[in-house]
Formats: C-alpha cells, sequence, structure tokens
C-alpha cells in the first residue's frame, strides 16, 4: 500500500507485471475513487470553461469528452483533466486527486455570474474497466458509450455514469457511482470478468501502462512551470477559440520557440529500470534528468520521459542515463513508446 | 512464508547456507514478495571481498531498489549468472535456483552470530 494524493492506495494486489500484461492482452479494472469529479452548471458555464480551460468546449457534443488543462498566467499547468458535456449548460470535471482542492479554489476565484461550481469528489467512487476485453466485460449492463463520450447506465438499478476513456492506452471505460455502491461494483466487475481472465490492478501497473503510452502524470511530468507545449500536448490547447487564462503566455512562448521538450526515452543496452530523477547525458554533459521512469513490462527495458533542450529532443538522439555512478546508452524515441498493433 | 529451518537469516532479509568455509546467499521469501517483480540485479564480482553488513549488490524491482549486504566477510567465490537473464528465478524460487552469490567466510563466527530461522521468522511475522 502506498499513499497517494491523501489516499491509502494498493500498488499491487498480485504483480505489477502480471496486472499490466492483463490490461495489455485482457482485462484489468483499478480502483479510482481517489480522483475528484467537479460539476460546472449555469447559463455562463460554457463560456466561463473557456476562459479556464485550454481546449474548446465550444466542440463538444452532449455526451462527449476531452482532454484539457487548467492553467496559471504563466500557462504553467494546474491540473489536467477531462471534461464532458452532460447538457447544454451542465459539464462534468474528473481532476486529478492531489488537485481537488487546488483546482476548486482557483475555479472559486475566477468564478463569474451565471456559473456554479461544485466539488462533488467526496459522493463519487469510480472504478476503470482497461484493456482490449473491457467492452465484452461490460457488454451485458447496458449501452455503453464511444470513445471520449459519457453517458447514464444503470447497474442493478442504481444509477452510474460511464465515460470511454482511461490512462493505459487500451480500449475502456471510467465507471462513476455513489461511494456506498463501490464494493457490490468491484465484485460484481470481478465476477463478469472472470471468464475474460480480469485482475484487479493497482497503482503500478496503471504508473507502467501509462508510461508506455507517454501519458503524462501531473506533479511529475506536469507542473506549474511547464506549459503543456513543452509537455507536446499542444493538440489539447486552442489559441484561436479567444481569450483564456495563459493564453497570452503560450503564444509567446509558441512565437518564441519551445526551449524544452517532455521527450521519451527507451535504454538501448540491457540497464537497470528507469526512475524519476535519473540524470541525462549528451556527449559527456548533463543535459536534464527523468520525470518519469519505469522498466517497460511490454519492452522489456528501461523507459522514461523527460524534458530535454529542443536540439536533443528529436527521436533518435543518443543518450545517456546515469544509474548509481554508471552511464547506459539510451535513444530518445518517437512518441508513444508502446502502439498497439492490431 | 517459507523460512527454511537450515538456513541462517539476517535483519535485512539475506539468508547464508553455510557449510563451515562457503557461504551460499540469498534473499528471503519475504523479502522477494515485499519487493514484487524482481527485474534486474547487481551482483558483485568474484574474488571481490566484503565485510559483514557491506553493501555487495542491488536488486530492483519494477517498484523499488534494496541494497544486498554481506551476511558475512569473505571473498566472492562465484555469482549466479543465470539471473542475468532471468532475475524473476529470484521470485520464484529465492531458496533455490535464486541464489545470488558464494563467499568464501573469513570468520565462521560470524555466521553464528545471525538470526536463526525461528528468530526471524518471528521477525517477519511481527
Amino acid at each position: 500500500m502506498t499513499e497517494f494524493g491523501g489516499w491509502n492506495m494498493p500498488v499491487y494486489y498480485s504483480s505489477i507485471v502480471d496486472e499490466h500484461h492483463a490490461v495489455r492482452n485482457h482485462v484489468g479494472i483499478f480502483d479510482i475513487s481517489h480522483m475528484g469529479q467537479i460539476e460546472v452548471s449555469g447559463p455562463a458555464a460554457n463560456g466561463w470553461l473557456n476562459r479556464i480551460l485550454s481546449n474548446n468546449v465550444d466542440r463538444l457534443a452532449i455526451g462527449q469528452g476531452q482532454y484539457t488543462f487548467l492553467l496559471n498566467d504563466r500557462g504553467g499547468v494546474i491540473d489536467d483533466l477531462i471534461v464532458y458535456r452532460r447538457h447544454d449548460n451542465q459539464f462534468f470535471l474528473v481532476v486529478n486527486a492531489a488537485k481537488i482542492e487546488e483546482d476548486f479554489v482557483w475555479m472559486q476565484k475566477s468564478l463569474s455570474g451565471g456559473v456554479s461550481v461544485l466539488n462533488c469528489s467526496s459522493l463519487f467512487a469510480a472504478i476503470a474497466i482497461q484493456g482490449p476485453r473491457s467492452a465484452e466485460l461490460m457488454a451485458d449492463l447496458g449501452e455503453l458509450p464511444t470513445r471520449n463520450h459519457i453517458r447514464d447506465l444503470k447497474i442493478a438499478e442504481c444509477s452510474t455514469m460511464i465515460a470511454r476513456t482511461g490512462y493505459t492506452g487500451e480500449d475502456g471505460f471510467e465507471l462513476f457511482f455513489p461511494g456506498g455502491l463501490a464494493p457490490f461494483i468491484w465484485n460484481k466487475l470481478l465476477d463478469l470478468g472472470k471468464p475474460l481472465g480480469v485482475r484487479p490492478c493497482g497503482l503500478g501497473s496503471r504508473d507502467t501502462l501509462r508510461i508506455e503510452v507517454c501519458y503524462p502524470l501531473n506533479g511529475s511530468d506536469l507542473s506549474p512551470d511547464r506549459t503543456p507545449l513543452e509537455a507536446g500536448l499542444g493538440s489539447f490547447v486552442d489559441l484561436k477559440k479567444g481569450e483564456f487564462i495563459g493564453r497570452e503566455a503560450l503564444c509567446a512562448q509558441k512565437k518564441a520557440g519551445v526551449r524544452q521538450r517532455l521527450s521519451a526515452l527507451r535504454a538501448t543496452e540491457k540497464s537497470p529500470p528507469f526512475r524519476p530523477h535519473y540524470p541525462l547525458f549528451a556527449g559527456g554533459e548533463r543535459i536534464g534528468e527523468l520525470t518519469s521512469g519505469t522498466q517497460s513490462p511490454t519492452l522489456g527495458v528501461g523507459i522514461g520521459l523527460g524534458y530535454l533542450d529542443a536540439e536533443f529532443a528529436r527521436p533518435g538522439q543518443k543518450l545517456e542515463i546515469e544509474i548509481r555512478g554508471r552511464k547506459y546508452a539510451a535513444d530518445v524515441e518517437k512518441k508513444p513508446l508502446y502502439k498497439k498493433s492490431i | 512464508m517459507q523460512v527454511p529451518d537450515d538456513l541462517k537469516y539476517t535483519e535485512s532479509h539475506e539468508w547464508v547456507r553455510s557449510d563451515g568455509e562457503i557461504g551460499t546467499v540469498g534473499i528471503t521469501d519475504f523479502a522477494q514478495d515485499s519487493l514484487g517483480d524482481i527485474v534486474f540485479l547487481e551482483l558483485p564480482e568474484a574474488g571481490t571481498s566484503f565485510q559483514q553488513g557491506e553493501t555487495v549488490g542491488v536488486v530492483e524491482s519494477v517498484k523499488t531498489v534494496s541494497d544486498i549486504l554481506a551476511p558475512a566477510g569473505g571473498e566472492i567465490t562465484e555469482v549466479n549468472s543465470a539471473l542475468e537473464t532471468s532475475p524473476q528465478s529470484v521470485n520464484k524460487d529465492p531458496y533455490g535456483s535464486g541464489w545470488l552469490f558464494r563467499i568464501r567466510l573469513a570468520n565462521s563466527d560470524e555466521i553464528a552470530s545471525l538470526l536463526s530461522s525461528s528468530d526471524y521468522r518471528a521477525k517477519v511475522e511481527k
């Protein structure tokens, strides 16, 4: 067990590697009740969200979601989140556990008329169902949403919301429901998934899975001092939609050129697992450090993410990573490090 | 949790099987279970010498890094090279094919000072 965002959570149930493979090959379920939920509604909700979030909510049909950022004035990341349009003027935001309070306070501070913001994180439990067989597992429960969409789903007469999203690079769902139902739903999913080889999965495999597909972790790969442009996530920023917090800084950064980029690395020789904060070298000179790192269970080598000066951030660039005083060879790779071959 | 009776144990979760002259060393079932999936080992080279309690190597799981300490002083005579390609043997068979190295014991009294199986069992089952 480990402390994460104020929650006591299992790193693994049986084995990080077995849980990882279960999600890549079959299906796994994760307790993600630590995630926060914020509801935004009111006649001015649409316009207000477009002023505090980087992506453009105008593009969302009812039931559709998008990945987006809550930015500070410097264009730095306060949080990365998913916003769903539930109705014309009602939105559901899923935010990081460690940032619930900070996000909520930031939103309160920037609040304007015609908008109501409700932190309902303590009401919701959530479970992620991830893996190529997750749709099969969920099939008998009702009509399922399409990619990046959310809809209501009744499970044994209980109202839940189900989104087709995830943090693993596999097909999958995130199910939101009142906290009291958690044991019932958790056990039901394990029962339904038994013939499919379902496994309960912990934070350990959640991390190895997301690093393989280069999804950032806020607090490690994202911070108030790094912008989405530096993180290589500019496609979730709409600079043309009109004013929003952080826009000016991002426009200036785009014009001047992004100095550093979050890059994906992969060991090219046998090495210990990569871990956060290991220093990176090029031509004998220290050029940065890892923000995330692990041993990839799928690729069988050390992999990681780290910010590199633009001149070193190109795929194919040869680097060295220092582990306990010894340097190991690594290449900058195209993101993602792992891509499903269908 | 397996704690074989014919072995001696350290506070830092190594085991040693001694014939009075040579000690075979590994990490305990409790240690492998706490570490989880072991993916990398750094082991000493044959011919190098260590004092009791000195760091002789490193074991890494997906989750974490842990030092391996010499349960007794002496010269390394042999290293389990099979672990280079199958570090998971330490998880599967920590007292058998997952052994780490052999050491020529400089002082067999050091072995006597280690924990017995019942002492170690009491420690990990606390």
